[in-house]
């Protein structure tokens, strides 16, 4: 008879927390971010298809479905770390055959030279350059990702790769400048 | 714990102020160039303005090299709240507009105007306020922005946002407190213009009503702190506090700490603790800009450090190389080991990296150290993890585990343990034994966040914008789609009326051609045409009208040349099937039945054409109005055809 109780009253119990841990899952669930947001997110988003995708996103699916995750040149060994801790793989040397590593530069047009073809300005992934047919060119130095993709359209090669200089704001402190002696 | 302005003020009344955590006691070094009042030194030959001296955004262009301008003279304009402008220090004339060293860490050049004074010193003309109290508090606010004041104590934060604060203001604070070492600058104002900072300090409460003004200067100045009580003597809202002795106490969060307990929030502002803080060289600038409406053009520079013969604060011009002052204040280069020229204090401060750095509206300090000043450089020893540095900090953070975590790169971790709430006083590096140059390895990591973040807020707009542009695209693609569809539309209803109307001209040939069919009929009595009302279907018509053609024709036929029903009606029956075959087939009827004829009249041997002729003819008056054309070309053919074959035909006979 206590044999049945117990039972009785243990198989209650389970009753009861199992409905409270069910109502938990349901009312707390955390949803996270989808692997292809997270991935995207690593991404330098300079929109330059070096990868062969036509823009980070895609090239973000193309990861999600098993793709290298080394072949991004503009973001470098940085982003291939970042992308092999949250893919779970070993980070490998940036892929040679899409480029390699460079300094941030930004687009230039020599404006006296523009012809106001309006090829670069179709070219933009991100729509940084600003003009009309027949009218000058320039680029929008804040919104240019540096992603190349405007030089080549360019009948007069008026566009120039500018590296980006460093000012005071965008300066970091250097290790290097602190006087550090190796310990012997 | 949130002290009530209460207990804070009667706290203050017993002279028991609060403390902060940490803090440590370095040799203050002040007597070195607190001794003489400020001096004036003569104006330099050139002068460096940089364009932007203060933390907010920069101001564009008013001047042009070559222009004439007269000391005081805006040089940079904005209507950006955040910004403020920067003024010709002397009068003179612009020389250049270029990047030049500027008063930074990493010493890159920035935009300087660079005036060559021509020692007449003359003021433009100048526009001050007397009459404050009268004026509305947004022009008082006004005149503070465009004497381009920001804040002096080191942040060069614009003073006109700190004037008008959204919020109620319970403290007024006056920092006079200067807890650097070294450093005599705010020290040497207060002794010898007290009243002048008095009546910045009027003006500051007459915008802001605080309920109380605190002005707090460290015990190590007791001169200073006589003269501020005796300025402030006459206003009993006014409290002069003798704050203790130890750094960082002029920190602006550590202060607050000290004189009210509240503590400001890690993300937030002084204000919303219900206290403000400003400095007393911005109160001496705020006076100066009010009551003689001069803006804001030299500053207190403290000289000091062994290495300067004559060490002592000098009323420094906004701009002046530090060459200049390294003259005035006769500096010695060969006591020192190396260069080591700091701007700023010795735990704060940077090096030089030029004599052409100007001075800037927050530098206070140049210090020159001989070699007994500086230790060797120190060699870094492994963290022996005695947390002195976290017994000195001020901000209660752990300042070995940000070294580890900043000199190991983990930047989020560094971050968890609230990196950016270091204000980088330098006490945790002042403290550590193994001389690890803390303070360095934090100011790495957070540039390198700042960068990372940035790097991060320029992907995502990147990423905004790509999307919004491919949406933009797809846009237009489905725009231009629908436009091709919609002329297509346009035109297939175009065709579609077109059509109409053709075929409703066609109905009305065929009424036409019916009536004149019906005519004919009657008159001829032949069997009287289909009855078929005027329909659109033109298939049927012409069906209809090639099958009553037929007949008609059939009926012709068989009273002219009953023969020719045969070989005739089939031919006119496959024009039914294509118009376009029609004339041929009519071409090849007729010349079937033109040949039989003449067969008919050969066998006669009289040969006659009309009968022949007939059958075409009979026809063509059969059929319908728009076959007419192609029947009469196709008879006028046959008949050619046949005349010819006739003759032909009779000649041979006859030569026969």
């Amino acid at each position: 008879m206590t044999i049945v109780s117990a039972l009785i009253a243990l198989g209650i119990l389970a009753l009861i927390f199992g409905l409270i841990l069910g109502y938990a899952a349901i009312k707390f669930k955390v949803e996270s971010d989808p692997l292809v947001d997270q991935i995207d997110e690593i991404l330098p988003q300079t929109q330059c298809g070096q990868c062969g995708y036509p823009g980070c996103r895609p090239y973000a699916e193309a990861i999600a479905n098993g793709d290298d995750i080394n072949k991004c040149p503009p973001g470098g060994e940085a982003t291939i770390k970042d992308l092999a801790s949250l893919m779970g793989v070993e980070a490998k040397a940036l892929d040679a055959a899409h480029g390699e590593e460079d300094v941030k530069k930004v687009a230039f047009i020599r404006e006296d030279e523009c012809i106001g073809c309006t090829k670069c300005i179709q070219a933009c992934p991100v729509d940084a350059i600003l003009g009309a047919a027949k009218q000058m060119h320039t680029v929008i130095e804040d919104e240019c990702t540096g992603c190349d993709l405007c030089v080549d359209p360019c009948p007069v090669d008026c566009i120039d790769m500018i590296p980006v200089s460093e000012t005071t704001s965008t300066w970091r402190w250097q290790l290097a400048s602190i006087p550090v002696k190796q310990v012997s | 714990m949130y002290s009530d302005y209460e207990s804070i003020i009667s706290r203050l009344n017993e002279g028991r102020l609060w403390d902060f955590p940490g803090g440590v006691h370095p040799p203050e070094l002040k007597e070195l160039s607190n001794q003489d009042p400020i001096a004036n030194i003569e104006i330099p030959d050139k002068l460096y303005v940089t364009t932007k001296q203060h933390i907010g955004v920069q101001g564009s262009l008013s001047v042009e090299v070559g222009d004439l301008v007269l000391k005081g003279e805006p040089l940079t304009k904005s209507t950006n709240p955040f910004s403020v402008p920067v003024h010709a220090p002397t009068s003179g004339r612009v020389t250049a507009i270029s990047p030049h060293v500027s008063a930074h860490p990493s010493g890159l050049p920035e935009l300087t105007v660079q005036i060559t004074a021509d020692h007449k010193d003359k003021w433009c003309p100048l526009n001050p306020i007397l009459d404050y109290q009268q004026k509305p508090k947004a022009k008082i606010v006004e005149a503070i922005c465009n004497a381009g004041i920001a804040g002096m104590g080191g942040a060069g934060f614009p003073t006109h946002i700190k004037a008008s604060p959204k919020k109620n203001i319970e403290f007024l604070i006056i920092n006079g407190v200067e807890c650097e070492p070294y450093i005599t600058s705010d020290d040497r104002l207060m002794r010898d213009h007290a009243w002048q900072i008095r009546q910045g300090i009027d003006v500051l409460v007459h915008l802001l009503s605080p309920k109380i003004v605190i002005v707090a200067i460290e015990d190590n100045k007791p001169e200073a702190i006589e003269a501020m009580q005796v300025a402030c003597q006459e206003n009993a809202k006014y409290l002069v506090c003798s704050v203790p002795t130890k750094y960082p106490a002029g920190g602006e969060k550590q202060l607050i700490q000290i004189l009210t307990n509240r503590e400001v929030p890690a993300q937030g502002l002084p204000v919303d603790v219900g206290v403000l803080m400003h400095n007393v060289g911005t109160c001496f600038a705020i006076a100066d800009a009010v009551f003689s409406g001069k803006p804001l053009v030299q500053r207190v520079v403290t000289l000091t450090g062994a290495a300067f013969r004559k060490p002592g604060n000098v009323w420094a011009l906004i701009g002046t190389p530090i060459s200049h002052l390294l003259d005035i204040g006769r500096y010695k280069a060969k006591l020192q080991r190396q260069r080591k020229l700091i701007m700023g204090g010795p735990m704060m401060g940077f090096d030089t990296l030029s004599d052409d750095v100007p001075v800037v509206k927050i530098t206070n300090c140049i210090l020159a150290p001989d070699a007994s000043e500086v230790a060797a450089i120190g060699s870094e020893q492994p963290c022996i993890r005695c947390s002195a540095c976290a017994d000195a900090c001020p901000a209660s953070l752990l300042p070995q585990q940000l070294f580890w975590h900043s000199k190991a790169k983990e930047l989020d971790k560094a971050q968890e343990y609230n990196l950016f709430d270091c204000i980088e006083c330098g006490a945790c590096a002042y403290v550590c034994p193994s001389e690890i140059p803390l303070v360095h390895y934090y100011r790495v990591a957070k540039s390198e966040i700042r960068t990372q973040q940035q790097e991060k807020d320029q992907a995502d707009k990147a990423r905004e914008r790509f999307e919004a542009r491919k949406e933009r695209l797809a846009r237009e693609q489905k725009a231009r789609e629908e436009k091709h569809a919609k002329a297509a539309e346009a035109r297939r209803q175009a065709m579609e009326e077109k059509g109409n109307g053709a075929k409703d001209k066609i109905a009305a040939a065929l009424a036409r051609a019916k009536a004149k069919k019906q005519q004919a009929e009657s008159a001829n009595a032949v069997e009287p045409a289909e009855q078929i009302a005027s329909t659109q279907d033109t298939k049927k018509d012409k069906v209809a009208m090639a099958i009553a053609r037929a007949k008609a024709k059939r009926e012709a036929a068989k009273k002219t040349e009953p023969k020719e029903t045969i070989t005739d009606s089939p031919a006119e029956k496959a024009e039914v099937a294509d118009s376009a075959e029609q004339i041929k087939k009519q071409k090849v009827a007729a010349a079937v039945a033109k040949a039989k004829a003449k067969r008919e009249a050969a066998k006669k041997t009289e040969p006659k054409e009309t009968p022949t002729d007939s059958p075409a003819e009979k026809a063509e008056v059969a059929d319908s109005a728009e076959q007419v054309k192609k029947q009469k070309v196709a008879a006028a053919v046959a008949k050619a055809k046949a005349k010819r074959l006739a003759a032909k035909k009779a000649e041979e006979d006859k030569s026969k």
